[in-house]
């Protein structure tokens, strides 16, 4: 076997060295009646080259070829090749967590510069070295307000990202965790007036997304000026991350919880990704996750390591902030050499373009009878419409023309059938969105 | 070493009673044994506590102590001094670097914490254990 | 004042593992950048240009981001490039961290989840464009079923700690079924941290169990602890002493009696695959650490991915969605189980490390077995040839891994952590320190099936090198490393004053 880098006779020699007789002889302290007798059943073993056959028959039965507008907490974003080799590096990609700090400070350096560029970008004071995903995120931020406020009445906006909301109710559920929903108003931004203050006294934290499930910027100044009146906390998702490249960013917020998968991460089916929560300095020791720190050696040379380390399950175990062990650490590095790549003025104008192409295509689109625009609020690259046919029936028909069509709202918003959310950012070239637009324009014509 | 006019715990800390407001830190003893303090988390004043009950920890850098209060009261004050300077609990553990002050419920329970004679026999005994 | 490496001897000698080189200086990215420079361009904009703060209003809009990094794509490559030679890696050697499981990470895994077609699928998009994707993930879960010899499987969980609350989301799904989702989950002491902390999320209390003088489950001791009110034993087996316990089929049963479940940490698995199965010695639930046994990179610390497989009785409760094959043998995602005890994180997993991991399953096939005796096997030949320089303080059965203490070496004041220190010079990856907290001092010693015999014995000539040393020139082991670009780094005042992000100066 091309992994296992021992002869038969090397192994001969090892169990002679050891004083056994056969390899048998070394599980014995196995109970007889649990070793396996018969080989498992197993497809393989496979060469290289058919393992690649196998994956790409795989890929064939995908949609290889298609042109997408699906948006909805997953982007499909440039992504440049030298990130790419960059993490692919055996020293970045075969290395462990960076506990033994001077045999690591690869990886510790590569972590404090994710860890000011997720600073950066959320106009928030402490990163961490990254969660599992956005919607994780969310639901750690969620327990550190319970910890920072003492309080077990949450408030979440219904235009969170609806699996994120469901995450955060599997983690509630057994924690006395009490969430509330909260409607949005036809702008599609949080209904402000549901918040009242008599609730906010005993809420932990309010939880918007921004852009939020429709599309719409959230107002977050004054929603913290709000929950902050009443003790409550400010929580702030985001799943599109580019957006913060021209949007104001959530610099109100106490804790911001982010999916970082649109800086240069492919969609690959739904991870991985990286989680990344920033907060307040004064709220760090409630933090879950690692964090690198910057210290020096005897000698005075600049070095990292990770700090604060109390906080974690290997040495609180039980009264950890968190269980989370293992994290996102190959992607958060992707993700931090992609930002220094783009850069200052790259990120800006990445998204421009994508503001750019998502308003072309809505006017496209608004230009065919009897599609409307849902919300009023500000969107940066998706945006809610209405069609006057079921949005399924149209995706089906689209999908025969190569063409994967908008996130359907009815199936997580009863009251919003026939509506779906369409996400075009800078992949999008304007022939395809107006392939797309010409599409939709067709199914719609033609006779029920 | 162990100031005599203060009582102590088996947890390793001490409280030094004036009128009915004790003082509470931990002993020299503890923090060598935790090493180089790096936090230090207190409760809030006002806070009310139990005697046994945890009033807070001390934090090195790979392990946390919970401090068990050893009588049960009102906090009156904090030490402002260990939220910038928690090294200070290495350095004067018996002065400085106190924890808190609290307004003792019922000061008899001092009297049934031992004296520092009996807590220097104490410690060695512990020595004695851990070297076993 | 510590002593200078050249006041002692030579940092590396008689050992054929490594030697000094250079190593590139390089400051921070933010400390490189100029106005003006960029590492990637994009296409023009091919639709006229708007206005942000008359799309959005200006209250809407941000500044360019003050600090941003401007830098070239050559920098950006050099920089990262130069990071990356100051880490040690399993491509560069032995990593022999216990309970860590680091093997070889195929590099054809690398290339098959990067091809166009896996790598660019949406989560959302329609079934019938994904039926590659769900196929990969249906033929990992058979894999994994056939393995631990249990009935089912979710891949969603995004790692070990993830699919341990998973899975006691499901007993207490389960144990509620039955009209009392009971109070406690017993833990013994040599479990990892992340067992008490999912205890807690999933709504239990923590009681700890200690080991007896073996370093094993006291059946008697635990049948006093297994009362109505307790929901499971979470069970690491083989244990974090890398013995395998002896008394699972009793242990199990005493559980069972009490209408308790047996939950098994799946992290050491890499000792067991395909030679004894967790479905057939009692285990109810269980997850796999997939950048463990599977050998899915650790990237730094991730991503991971942590499956959790289950008897027949908790199917009901796997968490949503669940892969399923249709009767006209198409794959789906299922959503509507009413039974389930939901969502633990977006989509549907890492598919990008579940599919690496059907790679290095499909390499193998039932030829799996192999590679758990060649771990055995290295485990074993390291523990015989350590055994005269190392205190061994459970004399048991060793498997995958072995677990010594700095018993003797604590004499001459030298401690786990400097021996863990003085590796790095040999050119080794330190061994797992302070772990499990039953051994104080201990040093735990994992080679996993990658490593050559002439591997196993650089490593131990380095080991009794060290041996020598410490007895010897303690202070040269006290003070280590000396080869590497920084020395010891200050923890404390890392702690006490955290600087946790760069700022302009």
């Amino acid at each position: 076997m091309r992994y296992l880098p021992k002869s038969p006779s090397e192994r001969q020699e090892m169990l002679a060295a050891i004083g056994t007789r056969s390899v048998e002889e070394l599980f014995k302290s196995i109970p007889e009646k649990f070793r396996l007798r018969a080989p498992l059943d197993l497809p393989g073993p496979l060469s290289e080259a058919e393992i690649i056959q196998y994956f790409q028959a795989r890929a064939a039965e995908n949609a290889r070829g298609y042109v997408s507008f699906l948006g909805a907490g997953v982007y499909q974003h440039l992504r440049s090749v030298a990130a790419d080799a960059l993490i692919q590096r055996g020293e970045f990609l075969t290395s462990y967590t960076p506990y033994q700090a001077e045999f690591a400070q690869g990886t510790l350096t590569a972590i404090f510069e994710f860890q000011t560029l997720m600073c950066q970008i959320t106009g928030q004071e402490v990163a961490n070295a990254s969660m599992y995903d956005g919607s994780t995120a969310l639901t750690e931020a969620v327990l550190m307000a319970e910890r920072l406020t003492g309080r077990r009445h949450v408030l979440v906006a219904r235009s969170v990202h609806p699996e994120y909301r469901q995450v955060l109710t599997t983690y509630a559920k057994n924690l006395g965790l009490e969430i509330e929903e909260i409607g949005y108003t036809a702008s599609g931004q949080l209904d402000r007036a549901a918040l009242k203050p008599e609730t906010l006294a005993r809420t932990a934290a309010v939880v918007v997304q921004s852009p939020n499930f429709f599309g719409i910027l959230e107002e977050l100044p004054a929603l913290a000026e709000v929950a902050h009146g009443s003790g409550a906390l400010l929580v702030t998702a985001i799943t599109e991350a580019v957006s913060l490249g021209i949007v104001r960013p959530p610099a109100e917020a106490d804790i911001v919880a982010m999916e970082g998968q649109a800086f240069g991460i492919p969609p690959s089916y739904g991870g991985p990704y990286v989680g990344v929560i920033a907060t307040r300095e004064k709220f760090v020791r409630q933090m879950p996750g690692r964090l690198a720190g910057q210290t020096t050696d005897a000698a005075g040379n600049r070095g990292f390591v990770l700090t604060l380390a109390t906080r974690e399950q290997h040495i609180r175990r039980e009264k950890a902030t968190s269980n989370i062990c293992t994290n996102e650490a190959l992607y958060a590095l992707a993700a931090t050499i992609h930002l220094c790549l783009i850069g200052k003025e790259g990120l800006r104008e990445q998204a421009l373009q994508n503001l750019a192409k998502a308003r072309f295509a809505q006017a496209e689109l608004e230009k065919i009878p009897g599609v409307r625009r849902v919300f009023g609020g500000p969107t940066f690259n998706e945006f809610s419409l209405e069609f006057p046919r079921s949005v399924k029936m149209i995706n089906a028909e689209l999908l025969k023309e190569k063409i994967i069509g908008p996130f359907a709202l009815g199936t997580q918003y009863p009251e919003l059938t026939k509506r779906a959310v369409i996400c075009v950012t800078e992949t999008a070239p304007r022939a395809e969105i107006e392939r797309f637009a010409v599409a939709v324009r067709r199914i719609l014509e033609r006779p029920v | 070493m162990y100031p005599a006019d203060y009582r102590y715990t088996k947890d390793h800390e001490w409280i030094k009673l004036q009128g009915d407001i004790g003082t509470i830190g931990i002993t020299d003893y503890a923090q060598q044994e935790l090493g180089d303090v790096v936090f230090v988390e207190l409760p809030k004043v006002k806070a009310k506590i139990s005697a046994g009950k945890s009033l807070g920890s001390v934090e090195s850098v790979k392990a946390v102590s919970e401090i068990y209060s050893p009588v049960s009261g009102e906090v009156t004050e904090t030490n402002p001094l260990l939220i910038d300077a928690p090294e200070k609990i290495n350095t004067d553990p018996h002065n400085t670097a106190w924890l808190i002050k609290l307004k003792l419920a019922d000061p008899k329970e001092v009297a049934a914490l031992m004296d520092a004679t009996a807590y220097q026999a104490y410690i060695a005994e512990q020595a004695k254990e851990h070297s076993a | 004042m510590n002593p200078k490496i050249t006041d002692l001897e030579t940092p590396i000698k008689n050992v054929g593992k490594a030697r000094a080189h250079v190593s590139q200086n390089e400051g921070l990215i933010f400390e490189q950048s100029a106005p003006g420079k960029r590492g990637m361009e994009l296409p023009p904009l091919d639709v006229p240009a708007v206005d942000p703060a008359k799309a959005l209003g200006s209250e809407f809009t941000r500044a360019a981001i003050e600090g941003f990094p401007e830098v070239s794509e050559i920098e950006v490559i050099r920089h990262f490039t130069r990071l990356s030679t100051w880490n040690y890696a399993i491509d560069l050697g032995m990593y022999p961290l216990g309970s860590c499981t680091m093997k070889y990470n195929p590099r054809v895994n690398e290339f098959v989840a990067r091809l166009d077609g896996l790598a660019c699928e949406h989560p959302e998009q329609p079934a019938e464009v994904s039926q590659g994707c769900l196929r990969i993930l249906h033929d990992l879960q058979k894999c994994l079923l056939s393995i631990t010899g249990m009935d089912a499987a979710t891949l969603q969980p995004a790692a070990g700690a993830q699919g341990e609350l998973t899975g006691l989301l499901m007993i207490r799904a389960y144990l509620e079924s039955q009209g009392n989702p009971r109070h406690k989950v017993l833990i013994p002491d040599s479990a990892h941290g992340t067992n008490p902390a999912s205890v807690v999320i999933a709504g239990y209390e923590v009681q700890n169990i200690k080991s007896n003088s073996r370093g094993q489950i006291d059946t008697d001791h635990l049948r006093e602890f297994v009362t109505d009110d307790v929901a499971a034993l979470m069970l690491t087996n083989p244990s974090t002493l890398g013995v395998f316990e002896e008394r699972i089929a009793e242990i199990a049963a005493i559980l069972h009696e009490r209408g308790a479940l047996l939950y098994m940490d799946g992290a050491n698995m890499n000792a067991l695959a395909g030679v004894t199965r967790p479905g057939d010695f009692g285990v109810d639930v269980m997850h796999l650490n997939l950048h463990k046994t599977f050998s899915t990179p650790h990237g730094g610390g991730g991503p991971g991915a942590g499956p959790v497989l289950t008897k027949k009785i908790l199917e009901p409760f796997l968490p949503v969605p669940v892969i399923v094959q249709k009767p006209d043998g198409t794959y789906a995602l299922d959503h509507n189980r009413a039974k389930s005890v939901g969502r633990v994180r977006a989509f549907a997993g890492n598919f990008g490390v579940l599919l690496r991991a059907l790679a290095y399953t499909l390499a193998y096939g039932s030829g799996i077995r192999q590679a758990t005796e060649d771990a055995v096997l290295n485990a074993n030949y390291i523990r015989k040839n350590l055994e005269p320089y190392f205190d061994l303080p459970y004399n048991l059965p060793s498997m995958h891994e072995v677990v010594f203490s700095d018993a003797r070496q604590k004499a001459k004041g030298v401690n786990t952590m400097d021996i863990a220190k003085r590796l790095i010079d040999y050119g080794f990856h330190p061994y797992t320190t302070a772990f499990p907290l039953i051994v104080p001092g201990a040093m735990m010693i994992e080679p996993t099936e990658s490593e050559s015999k002439q591997e196993c014995d650089l490593f131990i000539d380095a080991m009794r090198s060290i041996a020598a040393e410490a007895d010897a020139t303690p202070d040269l082991v006290k003070t280590a490393p000396h080869s590497t670009r920084v020395g010891r780094l200050d923890e404390v005042a890392a702690a006490r004053k955290p600087i946790l992000r760069w700022k302009p100066a």
